[in-house]
């Protein structure tokens, strides 16, 4: 009994037959470094609502793999415990009860052959006892080092072989080198082992509603896409900020900073999607095409020094408590230049965006956390009113709030009720929580499902990834090369030359 | 916030939403939806409390409908509408406004709905007993995009079936639908795993649950099978089996909770398949407001052509086409005497017409051939 390929000749489906949900088939996931904070955070979490939506086939396995000297049955209470704490949909136990039965644990270390010979041998008895049918993802939560060895285990144990009518799959989580020569060895590395439409890199905010829906907001709407340009657009700026410093991770961030962090997988990929024109269709290849001719599109500004600003958190108070700067935490080097806060401009040299800045900024204790991005629109060309009626007027913008609170607002003027004419700012609002239909699942869950599914419309491409880093590699070698990263407060929306870095040209920061 | 409005129209409440909602500090909120709850006094509380629940994932407006029997004659000739309206915290996220219809008024309930129904949002109503016999030709039922009855909360829910298929509206769905939902998609990813031909089907439960018969006739006009109803004492489905050319697919459930998968050939694996609240199923038929071409087809493959349990009648059988319209009230969902009152009441809903009209005229259920989808591959 080979399973089908597609689902076309299964009598019961029927598209037209919105209730059924797409559940995966029989599969499971190998999670490596489960005792980590992602996994017991966001993935656990993810694979039981999933499985609380019904959305998991029957016989669904989680294999944990880790250093740690657990049986099968504290894996199981690790990820109970986890479940409980973490998972969005409320803990039932008959859903428990058949999560449980595939639950495995395999204890060892990244080099050890037995350990990955043991793991061999869980899979083989999964497949008859719960009818995975060879059908495996193998989840790569391990810091970048490990990378190579655990692909190569893999390749060496013959995990990674997958037969006619059975899968395996590979899922890595950013980041995805440091450059692009780092990338390019990477993605060598694990296309030796997986073929290139079985690896899923996930980068968390693809996952995420808000995100999706920039697409429908674009593309199923009239109302935007033809203002959607240079002729309208005054310029766009997304945001990502955390207020949180760099924690424990001092040993990953360090060197790395927050441009290679961020910039050059969410805000980039975010870019692209609000820049990109109008894809075919919504498969995965028609939307990595359009994606890749923006991100192919991009130019960089001519002096880096003065449009592109990086900057280090000092001393200071973060939302009523007093913490330390990145220079202070432990582990980091005293004279250490990497960024905390990095905000860069570019340009799309295309018909539509020409001319057009997009200002990605994105750093760590920033006044609070929030990722939007903001299509500011050019002011009226006329305005019948006098200038003190539209004093208080800024310019129209449509924001797109990907976290927290997600939704959309739209900025325009609004007469002040009142005898004289005054015009001022007013928000419309839409916001997820309050107009839609079903609680918005987590981005893991979609993800995690896609890859089950091998639907890989949201998972970024070794194209996008490489050109990312072209676009960041010329900005980290002036970096390197000049300067160093200016002093912001915690607390504040970052150093003042990335203020100054906006006033030059007319425009300000929103303060989001 | 609560205000109560006694003797009182339909402006006087919309102006009572307004004041609660300035008075929370809410002036305008997104409601997706209007929900239309026509209910007797002795289901408004269990209705209502599912509508709130549910509406953390819809917010919407929610407008209970209650007739109030009228027991004298004098009675019937006054009439008085009475509003409870509810915003912020008493009534889930949304606003939620309870309407008393007293003598001549309950008959022209929907003249009190109209006006209270949110502009530019979608309409549902709701019947979660007493459903009429037509509800697209209902008063109320006809300013809803998408109507909802319960077959599983009639006295006779196989006759109920049959008047559903035979007044069938796009727009028109049944929690007895929305229950099987699960079953549906674990069976149809268990098919998308095998290569094999369905020779035959078996679908078992509870006797009066039309859950049963959904199921089997979904099953019967997707499959081009024969599928027989076994009865069994629950709870709600039991047990499904479809024979293959590659031997047994069996879907158990004995407690209602867990239920076992057996395919032939591979290992037998667990599925949690727990019976749903109302709210669940409520909030499930409102994530979609389109028609529901794969019930309507399912329901109109007709009920008397499923083998085993109910009688089965191979072609026209005597009780169908005809008969339907007699039929009808006597399988008038008689849940209470408020309701059967308050219908016998209605002038707008006539005992359904004599067979020569329009009704009538159309084929019965088993007559219908299974309805082709364009879309379908």
């Amino acid at each position: 009994m080979a399973p089908l390929s597609g689902t076309g000749a299964n009598p019961l489906r029927d598209p037209a037959d919105r209730r059924l949900p797409r559940i995966a088939g029989p599969s499971g996931l190998v999670i490596f470094g489960v005792t980590g904070d992602l996994s017991r955070k966001k993935l656990m979490p993810a694979v039981y609502d999933l499985a609380n939506r019904g959305l998991l086939p029957p016989g669904f396995s989680l294999v944990g793999f880790a250093r740690r000297e657990w049986a099968h049955e504290d894996f199981a209470q690790e990820v109970h415990d986890a479940v409980k704490e973490h998972a969005r949909t409320p803990f039932r136990e008959e859903v428990w009860q058949q999560l449980i039965q595939g639950m495995r644990f395999v204890q060892g270390t990244f080099d050890d052959d037995d350990s990955f010979e043991r793991l061999r041998e869980t899979i083989g008895e999964l497949d008859k006892a719960q009818g995975t049918g060879g059908n495996f993802a193998f989840y790569l939560s391990v810091p970048p080092s490990a990378f190579p060895v655990v692909i190569k285990q893999l390749k060496k144990h013959g995990l990674a072989d997958q037969t006619s009518d059975s899968w395996r799959r590979a899922v890595i989580e950013k980041p995805f080198g440091h450059d692009l020569k780092s990338a390019e060895e990477l993605n060598a590395i694990v296309h030796e082992v997986f073929a290139p439409d079985q690896v899923f890199r996930i980068d968390h905010y693809l996952g995420k509603e808000t995100v999706q829906n920039i697409l429908a907001l674009r593309f199923a709407n009239q109302m935007f896409e033809p203002i959607w340009n240079r002729s309208f657009v005054d310029h766009v700026q997304i945001t990502m900020a955390e207020d949180i410093g760099i924690g424990g991770r001092a040993g990953y961030y360090d060197g790395i900073g927050a441009a290679r962090d961020v910039i050059q997988n969410h805000l980039l990929q975010l870019m692209a999607l609000t820049a990109m024109e109008e894809p075919a269709s919504f498969d995965a290849d028609a939307l990595a095409a359009e994606k890749t001719k923006v991100l192919g599109a991009v130019r960089l500004p001519k002096d880096l020094g003065r449009d592109t600003v990086r900057g280090q958190y000092a001393a200071g108070w973060q939302g009523g408590e007093k913490v330390i700067g990145y220079l202070e935490e432990d582990g980091i080097d005293r004279q250490s230049k990497t960024d905390t806060y990095a905000a860069i401009k570019v340009e799309v040299d295309n018909r539509r965006w020409a001319g057009v800045p997009f200002y990605l900024r994105t750093g760590k204790r920033l006044g609070r956390r929030v990722t939007e991005i903001a299509v500011v629109f050019q002011r009226a060309p006329h305005s019948p009113f006098d200038t003190t009626a539209t004093e208080e007027l800024g310019q129209n913008a449509v924001v797109i709030r990907v976290q927290p609170d997600e939704g959309v607002t739209v900025r325009f003027g609004s007469k002040v009720p009142g005898t004289s004419m005054e015009i001022r700012d007013v928000s419309m609002d839409f916001a997820y929580g309050e107009s839609f239909t079903e609680s918005s699942p987590e981005a893991y869950e979609r993800l995690i499902l896609d890859v089950l599914l091998g639907d890989s419309n949201l998972f970024p491409r070794t194209e996008e990834v490489e050109l990312s880093w072209e676009i960041l590699d010329p900005i980290e070698e002036y970096w390197d090369k000049h300067g160093k990263p200016a002093q912001y407060p915690a607390g504040t929306w970052g150093p003042v030359e990335a203020d100054q870095m906006l006033q030059r040209e007319g425009r300000s920061w929103r303060r989001p | 916030m609560k205000i109560d409005l006694t003797d009182t129209t339909a402006s006087k409440i919309n102006k009572a939403l307004v004041q609660g909602r300035r008075a929370i500090g809410t002036p305008a909120v997104g409601m997706v939806l209007t929900l239309v709850i026509v209910t007797d006094e002795e289901n408004a509380y269990d209705a209502l409390k599912a509508a709130n629940d549910a509406s953390r994932e819809h917010p919407s407006r929610t407008l209970v409908v209650i007739r109030r029997v009228s027991r004298t004659p004098r009675d019937r000739t006054s009439s008085r509408l009475d509003a409870e309206v509810r915003v912020g915290a008493d009534a889930g996220t949304g606003e939620t406004v309870v309407l008393r219809l007293y003598g001549e008024v309950s008959d022209h309930a929907q003249s009190v709905v109209l006006p209270l129904l949110l502009p530019d949002a979608p309409v549902v109503v709701w019947w979660p007993v007493g459903a009429p016999r037509d509800p697209a030709k209902d008063p109320l039922g006809a300013l809803g995009q998408r109507r909802v009855t319960d077959s599983y909360s009639t006295e006779k829910p196989i006759d109920e079936l049959r008047a559903r298929a035979d007044s069938y509206e796009p727009g028109d769905t049944d929690l007895a639908w929305a229950r099987i939902t699960p079953w549906r998609s674990v069976l149809a990813a268990a098919l998308d795993q095998v290569r094999c031909e369905v020779i035959s089907a078996e679908v078992t439960g509870e006797e009066f649950n039309p859950s049963v018969e959904l199921l089997a006739m979904w099953l019967a006009d997707r499959l081009h099978v024969h599928v027989r109803r076994g009865v069994s004492s629950g709870p709600g489905l039991t047990e499904l089996r479809l024979e293959t050319t590659c031997g047994p697919i069996a879907l158990h459930r004995p407690d209602g909770a867990m239920a076992t998968l057996a395919v032939q050939g591979q290992p037998d694996r667990a599925v949690a398949l727990k019976r749903r609240e109302t709210s669940e199923l409520l909030a499930e038929e409102l994530r979609r407001l389109d028609p529901d071409d794969t019930y309507a087809s399912a329901l109109r493959f007709g009920v008397d052509r499923l083998g085993g349990g109910t009688p089965s009648m191979p072609t026209v059988p005597a009780p169908a086409s005809p008969a339907l319209s007699g039929v009808a009230d006597v399988a008038a969902p008689d849940v209470s005497d408020s309701v059967s009152s308050a219908r016998a009441a209605v002038p707008a809903l006539p005992p359904a017409p004599p067979s020569s009209s329009g009704d009538g005229d159309r084929p019965s259920p088993a007559q219908m051939p299974p309805v082709k989808k364009a879309a379908a591959p």
